[in-house]
């Protein structure tokens, strides 16, 4: 595999993630957030992770542009191997290149995420200038970037600040940011969670639009796995920084193995259902059985 | 967002005040040559400790009163008033030269007396300097130090926390025990002490950046705590991660992200802080250690007033310079405090 990951035939994953463990300390003590995960992603393709707060997920989508604290608050160790480049043995001014450039991000709260003090025009012309120097007239790239993004009547919005912007608006205005600079990998951590359930479908949308075309891979974090259905083609499942369960979605969603995602999908309240207790994971129910799973075995 | 405060500013009537008081005392700074009749350094031995002048109009002009010297009763030597004597005074006319904003030569004056007699409109000093025109001279030197010494103290605070605050760690250790040294040590002995750590023959240009120095140097480490604060909780949040997730370099994110974020706060402590600098100057001149004639400032002044014969024969027009850093020194807390008031009108978070 060492001298087969540096060619770029185009079977060659754009992102393939080997054996990550990342530890934080603190206080003298070293905590595991993720243990040992290795997954990949192919050109184009839309992968979801899954999993409740604390699962190590958006651990792991900081580290794949290593926007976590260096040591000694934080250490990783495994590959990172974007495009063949292993970018955790990439010096600091090089993995810059690829922040942005290479991989987007989008956040869960889109009204932190922005500047307070810019206009949405500025932020996302500070993007445009970063990355692509040859863009040499940038008003009208920001404006062509927020319609893209669906954001009505661009010419007259670009010059809004944040708080002029509804909370739909802004998480537009943040993919219109992530989405100016090209990356080949968008990484959309919970870009949804911070919004309500129609403007949720709208992101959800406009993120399965943007993706056709310009051709981009997703990586969608995110604990809804009613978004994960209609929009991914892979799904990892993460419990406790491992990845517990990885497929296909119609795989993982139809015939669920780990019985994490089977408490995991019991969890999702569905309407017209009979009015009752709403399910809740039970986490020692879920270590029985996989203990009476492993003696099985 | 600033033309904003400015605006605020203007509207509140405590705030337009000070802005007019201190807008003026700048004026008079920049102007000083053209309002004073006197220059700096030109005295008159004849007339020491004048007592301000008195003014009559004769023929449709003003004139200066003429005084003469007296031998009063008990050794009580004075000036007298001559009756219907005395020099007429014209307006706009030519008088000695000088250099407008230390560019423009120019002669022309406010007010200039023509004949023997001179005008004191503050009284003269102990060797017959009008205290009005060196009054007007002292204001470029006490006013600006203020500003320079703050600009400085503010850059290296902003420089020193920001840095300290965004990249945390050994960086954001040491800066803050440094802060903590300067702020554990009384800021007047510190001053002196610094000072005293210089050799004594200066000019006055090398004297009045080594108190800007010195003042900055004492100054900055306040401010740099409350921005490391402010960048910390900054740092958190998302749009400073978003910058760097989209590859922006540090700096950049401190200059770009960080600073307007913290400007409004740096805006009010600055304001607040200037009159720091001003008594600062007043006190090392009042010492002896800070500007030195021929140059003048405020301070310098007022230590010429600790003559006894001042207070023995009541020579009040000594003490009109620490009128004016009075003046200022509270024209300049008012406006710090409108301005925090407008900027941050829950928190009280800045110590006065």
């Amino acid at each position: 595999m060492t001298d087969q990951t540096r060619d770029r035939s185009p079977t060659a994953p754009l992102l393939e993630v080997r054996d990550l463990t990342i530890d934080f300390q603190s206080h003298g003590r070293s905590q595991r957030a993720v243990d040992g995960i290795s997954f990949s992603m192919a050109e184009g393709e839309t992968l979801a992770v899954v999993g409740e707060s604390g699962s190590g997920k958006s651990v792991t989508a900081l580290s794949l542009a290593r926007l976590l604290p260096g040591p000694p608050e934080c250490s990783i160790s495994g590959q990172i191997l974007f495009r063949g480049t292993d970018l955790l043995a990439c010096k600091p001014h090089e993995i810059r290149r690829y922040r942005g450039k290479e991989i987007g991000y989008v956040f869960q709260e889109p009204s932190t995420s922005l500047n307070p003090v810019f206009t949405v025009g500025y932020q996302i012309a500070e993007a445009i200038r970063l990355h692509r120097p040859e863009v040499t007239d940038v008003r009208a790239e920001i404006i062509r970037v927020l319609d893209l993004v669906g954001i009505r009547n661009p010419e007259l919005r670009w010059n809004d600040y944040p708080h002029q912007l509804s909370g739909g608006m802004q998480q537009r205005a943040m993919i219109a940011m992530a989405v100016a600079c090209q990356p080949r990998l968008m990484v959309a951590d919970e870009p949804t969670t911070a919004l309500d359930v129609t403007i949720q479908a709208q992101i959800i949308e406009l993120l399965r639009d943007l993706r056709t075309r310009l051709g981009m891979s997703v990586m969608l974090i995110t604990h809804n796995f009613g978004v994960v259905s209609g929009f991914a083609d892979k799904v990892i499942v993460m419990f406790r920084g491992r990845i517990v369960e990885a497929g296909s979605v119609e795989e993982v969603l139809a015939a669920p193995r780990h019985p994490y995602t089977r408490a995991l999908l019991a969890c999702i309240p569905r309407i017209g259902q009979k009015r009752r207790r709403l399910a809740t994971i039970d986490y020692a129910a879920i270590e029985r059985e996989l203990r009476e799973g492993e003696g099985g075995a | 967002m600033t033309d904003g405060i400015f605006r605020q500013l203007l509207r509140r009537p405590a705030g337009l005040t000070v802005l007019v008081v201190l807008g003026l005392f700048y004026l008079i700074a920049v102007f000083a040559d053209f309002l004073a009749p006197y220059s700096v350094t030109d005295q008159d031995l004849r007339s020491t400790f004048h007592p301000p002048t008195a003014l009559f109009i004769e023929d449709g002009r003003l004139h200066v009163q003429r005084y003469e010297m007296h031998d009063g009763e008990n050794d009580n030597a004075g000036y007298r008033k001559v009756p219907g004597e005395g020099s007429p005074i014209s307006f706009f006319a030519e008088g000695r030269d000088y250099r407008l904003l230390g560019l423009v030569p120019m002669n022309r004056h406010l007010f200039v007396v023509e004949g023997p007699d001179r005008l004191y409109l503050m009284g003269s000093d102990q060797v017959g300097r009008d205290i009005y025109s060196r009054l007007l001279h002292g204001t470029r030197i006490s006013l600006s130090i203020g500003l320079i010494g703050i600009a400085i103290s503010m850059c290296i605070g902003f420089i020193v926390g920001g840095l300290a605050g965004y990249f945390g760690g050994v960086l954001d250790n040491t800066a803050m025990r440094v802060t903590e040294f300067l702020m554990a040590i009384p800021g007047l002995y510190l001053l002196l002490a610094l000072r005293g750590a210089f050799a004594e023959d200066f000019t006055p240009t090398q004297m009045f950046f080594l108190i800007v120095f010195i003042l900055s140097f004492i100054g900055w480490s306040g401010t740099a705590r409350i921005i490391r604060g402010m960048t910390l909780s900054l740092r958190n949040r998302q749009f400073v991660l978003a910058a760097e997730v989209m590859g922006q370099s540090s700096w950049k994110i401190l200059w770009i992200h960080v600073l307007p974020n913290v400007f409004s706060y740096l805006i009010v402590a600055a304001t607040i802080s200037i009159p720091g600098y001003i008594l600062g100057e007043a006190a090392l001149s009042f010492l002896g250690l800070g500007i030195q004639d021929p140059s003048v400032s405020w301070g310098l002044m007022l230590s010429q007033a600790q003559n006894p014969q001042v207070f023995m024969e009541g020579y009040w027009w000594f003490l009109v310079p620490g009128l004016a850093i009075f003046v200022t020194v509270i024209s300049f807390n008012v406006l710090g405090d409108v301005l925090r008031d407008i900027v941050d009108p829950k928190q009280k978070f800045l110590r006065t």
